[in-house]
C-alpha cells in the first residue's frame, strides 16, 4: 500500500485527546550525544532504537545534544528524570539501548553496568 | 563514518547550531554522480571563518579542539574526483555543496539517508526541513512544513511520528 501524508491524520487524531502532549517539559528526557564523534561511533542508530522503543509513551522525550567531551566513550546517552540524578550511559549500542529503554526509561531502574 | 548520510547528519547539525530555522537537504543522483547540497538560513560565516572551518583543528565547540565534519566531507568528495564548496556570509546563511563521482573506488555510499532525515527532525522539531532526492527514475520528497500542517498540535518529535516519517521515506525508495 502506498504511503501518503494523509495517513498522518490518523496519528494526529489518536493523540488529539491526550492531555500529556503539552507535558513534555515535566517528563523524563533521553539525550543522545550527537557530535561528530558520536555520529561516527553509531549514535544515529542508538537514537533510532530509543525512538522505536519509546513509541507511544507521551511524556518521555528523546533528544540530542552536541559533543559532551568524552569522545572515546561514545555513543553517550544521558537519562534525565526530574527530581533524580542524571544517569550517563557510555559505549551504548542499539542492543544496550533496548535494555536501557525498557528497564530504566520505562521501568525506572538504572542499569549500573552500562554506566561509566 | 561508513556512510555519507552520516557526514550529512553531522553537517546538518552545524546548521542547527548556527541557529537555522530552515534547512534544505538536496541530493541529485544519476548513475555516474551524486551531488549534495545543504543550505541553511543560520548565522552564516565570514570569509576567514569559512576558511578556518575547513581546518580540522578549528572548531566553535568548547568541549574539544577538533572539528572534523567539514574537512571530512570535503576530503571524501575530492578523493572521488568530485568537488566541494562553501558559500556563506554573516547573516545570510550557508550553503555547503559536495559532488561525488560514484565509480571512484573511494566513493563512500550514501547509506541510510532516511535515518539521517529523521535524526535531523528529532534534533530540531520546529525546523523547516526540505529534503529532496532526485534519482534517475523518481524524486523523493519530504517537507516538514507540510507534515506540521497535517499534524496540527502534535509535535514532529513524537516517537510515533518519527517512526512514521522513517517508514514513509523508506517506502519512497522501494
Amino acid at each position: 500500500m502506498k504511503m501518503t501524508i494523509d495517513m498522518l491524520n490518523e496519528i494526529r487524531d489518536k493523540y488529539k485527546d491526550s492531555v500529556t502532549i503539552r507535558k513534555h517539559a515535566d517528563g523524563t528526557k533521553v539525550i543522545v550525544a550527537m557530535g561528530t564523534c558520536g555520529i561516527a561511533a553509531g549514535a544515529r542508530e542508538v537514537l533510532k532504537t530509543f525512538v522505536e522503543e519509546i513509541h507511544g509513551v507521551n511524556d518521555i522525550t528523546v533528544g540530542q545534544s552536541g559533543c559532551v567531551g568524552d569522545c572515546a566513550n561514545e555513543p553517550i546517552v544521558r537519562v534525565v528524570t526530574p527530581g533524580k540524578d542524571t544517569v550517563t550511559y557510555i559505549k551504548v549500542t542499539p542492543e544496550k539501548a533496548k535494555r536501557i529503554a525498557a528497564e530504566h526509561v520505562l521501568g525506572g531502574k538504572p542499569i549500573a553496568e552500562y554506566q561509566a | 563514518m561508513k556512510e555519507l548520510s552520516l557526514n550529512l547528519l553531522d553537517i546538518a547539525r552545524n546548521s542547527i547550531e548556527a541557529g537555522a530555522t530552515s534547512l534544505t537537504l538536496e541530493l541529485c543522483e544519476t548513475d555516474l554522480k551524486l551531488a549534495v547540497s545543504i543550505t541553511d538560513n543560520g548565522s552564516g560565516m565570514d570569509e576567514q571563518t569559512c576558511r578556518r572551518a575547513l581546518d580540522p583543528f578549528f572548531t566553535t565547540r568548547v568541549t574539544r579542539r577538533v572539528g572534523l565534519g567539514l574537512p571530512l566531507l570535503k576530503m571524501r568528495a575530492e578523493m572521488t574526483g568530485g568537488s566541494f564548496s562553501i558559500v556563506s556570509a554573516p547573516g545570510e546563511g550557508t550553503r555547503i555543496s559536495a559532488d561525488f563521482i560514484k565509480s571512484a573506488p573511494d566513493f563512500v555510499p550514501l547509506g541510510d539517508i532516511a535515518s539521517t532525515v529523521v535524526s535531523i527532525i528529532s534534533a530540531s522539531p520546529d525546523l523547516s526541513l526540505r529534503f529532496v532526492h532526485t534519482l534517475p527514475d523518481r524524486e523523493v520528497l519530504l517537507d516538514t512544513d507540510l507534515l506540521r500542517e497535517k499534524l496540527e498540535a502534535l509535535p514532529l518529535c513524537t516517537p510515533e511520528v518519527l517512526c512514521w516519517i522513517s517508514e514513509y521515506l523508506n517506502s519512497q525508495y522501494l
